[in-house]
């Protein structure tokens, strides 16, 4: 089932699958966490990504054998543990006007209602399969394709931190300023890349995020609080049966 | 504490260290020395940690001025270097008084040049690290290039400057620079299987020159195209540094330092660890050829090379001072072997 592809002489790829599914990609979390525990001398850091996790460790302290061994036990230890809880990060958001110059046009696209079009986008938990593209940037699934449309033509050269989009089958949230096709629906005032805090992101791959519709004043009232330093991250425990 | 003023930043002056380690799974990219070799060479030979930052010069080095004495060392691209316009190795532990000029010119042979000082550049540590990641913003001085004006403050040094002064690496110790055509080694892997029995033939043959579009995230090559079996696209998975990724159009680049941390291109091989630091030191229109070689090969390339890295620095023995008088006049000299370069 699993296999394992080499990537240099320092890097292995443990691979468990070859598409996008929460399935697999549980299972890429569930061995970078029991990779992780282990503690393995040599073991320098794993990257959880869609299907598959790359493994960068040390060859003059760890064996390939060793890791793949290491490896094997996890795999065979995470199988029940897999699906049981799941950690889901509220990403407020304020819909429409000026803060999603898109969303009148996407609603109309769909032909829905704008408040239609929110419900739809705050109703569904979507699982963090993997982070990257650039600091922060979470690569969501599960968007509902009621509310699916095509990206921009022509992509805007300034995108704003914090701006919540959608693209076909695909929703996100962009931590830093950045060019981007994207729709754009909302935006968090939270901060989710702090390159000066550790973690220097807000949630990270394997966690859910969940998107919370909220008012102009209460947007504002966060933005003062993340502003501060006073904002506490929402993040709910759920298990799931 | 002494610190070095930046006169001329030259090219592509930055601050780097080992990089960032542990926050790829976060989207941050490792960035980091493009020549590890180097970087720790120079900071062997001022008896630093591994983890001090130096900077990293690309083609044309930087002008310093030195504010207070402090022992420093370059190494990586062959280039020359003076100390108050009067040449001085590389390689080698140089003693900068207050007031002298250190310039690092135009590379020779090689792209990049280290240049450590006792005590390493203290630059904030930005997520564990004080390398620069110009694109992203952050680390070394304020996530940009060292630019003239700049003052570079520098941390204790943590040996006396008399056990630092006349450290050296000989020759057959130094960095590996590129050649006419240099062979770089690699695994194949993680999607060489993408690619049809003659794309591999091809890449296993073939001269690729490093185009223009090569920085240190990258360096993109111009030769024979590679023609995947089906398409170039994966889903999206983790990029090793070396990674040497074909898009659709057959090229390959290979991924660097400031590589991302994901992408969706197939991987026909990756470079093997100790042949980053000769990657790192081409330029444009450099050529290169890979060669493919065993995983077992490949650590004990990188075995041997750790044993040289811990090896270092070797110390000139007939480094001694003298106490020489001449009449009434008291002066003191420094008798030592010189190490010859070429």
């Amino acid at each position: 089932m699993v296999r394992y592809l080499m990537a240099g002489d320092s890097h292995l790829v443990v691979e468990f699958g070859q598409n996008i599914n929460p399935t697999i990609n549980q299972q890429v979390h569930a061995l970078a966490r029991c990779l992780t525990e282990q503690e393995l001398p040599g073991l320098k850091e794993v990257v959880p990504t869609y299907r598959s996790l790359l493994v960068s460790y040390d060859p003059l302290l760890l064996s390939l054998h060793d890791l793949k061994e290491c490896c094997n036990r996890c795999i065979s230890s995470i199988a029940d543990i897999c699906k049981q809880i799941r950690e889901i990060v509220t990403i407020p958001t304020l819909y429409g006007g000026q803060y999603g110059v898109d969303l009148a046009g996407v609603a109309r696209e769909v032909e829905l209602s704008e408040q239609d079009v929110i419900k739809i986008h705050t109703a569904v938990i979507y699982p963090i399969y993997m982070i990257g593209f650039m600091p922060g940037y979470p690569y969501l699934g599960g968007l509902d394709e009621r509310i699916a449309v095509p990206r921009l033509k022509t992509p805007r050269t300034q995108v704003p931190a914090g701006s919540v989009a959608m693209a076909e089958r695909q929703t996100g949230v962009y931590p830093i300023p950045s060019p981007g096709g994207w729709r754009l629906i909302g935006r968090t005032p939270l901060r989710l890349y702090r390159p000066e805090q550790m973690p220097p992101v807000l949630f990270r791959a394997g966690q859910y995020i969940r998107f919370c519709a909220v008012s102009v004043e209460e947007y504002l009232c966060l933005e003062e609080l993340v502003k501060n330093n006073e904002y506490v991250p929402d993040i709910m425990t759920e298990e799931v049966l | 504490m002494p610190d070095l003023a930046v006169i001329l930043p030259g090219m592509f002056t930055t601050v780097q260290d080992l990089g960032r380690c542990g926050l790829q799974q976060y989207g941050v990219p490792v960035s980091g020395a493009m020549d590890e070799y180097s970087l720790r060479a120079a900071n062997s030979l001022v008896l630093n940690k591994d983890t001090a930052a130096v900077l990293e010069a690309t083609l044309q080095g930087p002008t310093l001025k030195c504010n207070g004495t402090v022992a420093a060392a370059v190494t990586g691209a062959r280039a020359p270097v003076t100390v108050n316009g009067l040449p001085v190795p590389m390689w080698q532990v140089l003693l900068l008084k207050c007031g002298d000029v250190l310039t690092v010119g135009v590379t020779v042979s090689g792209a990049r040049v280290y240049i450590a000082v006792a005590g390493g550049f203290d630059v904030p540590m930005v997520m564990g690290s004080r390398s620069t990641f110009v694109r992203g913003g952050i680390g070394g001085v304020e996530g940009r290039l060292v630019r003239s004006g700049d003052v570079l403050p520098l941390s204790t040094p943590t040996a006396p400057l008399a056990d630092v002064l006349g450290n050296y690496v000989p020759r057959a110790k130094q960095c590996r620079l590129p050649w006419a055509v240099t062979a770089i080694r690699v695994i194949l892997g993680p999607q060489d299987e993408c690619f049809p029995e003659d794309a591999l033939y091809i890449f296993s043959r073939a001269e690729y020159t490093v185009t223009n579009e090569s920085d240190r995230m990258g360096f993109r090559l111009a030769g024979p195209k590679l023609v995947h079996r089906d398409k170039a696209d994966i889903v999206s998975d983790g990029i090793a540094p070396g990674s040497i990724q074909v898009p659709g159009h057959g090229l390959p680049i290979v991924m660097l330092a400031d590589r991302q941390t994901t992408g969706g291109y197939a991987k026909i091989a990756t470079v093997i660890s100790v042949d980053l630091a000769l990657m790192g030191q081409m330029k444009p229109q450099d050529k290169v050829r890979f060669v493919a070689v065993s995983p077992d090969d490949a650590v004990q390339a990188l075995r041997e090379q750790e044993s040289v890295l811990r090896s270092l620095p070797c110390r000139s023995v007939s480094a001694r001072k003298f106490r020489i008088r001449i009449g009434s006049e008291s002066i003191t000299a420094e008798i030592r072997e010189v190490v010859e370069e070429g």
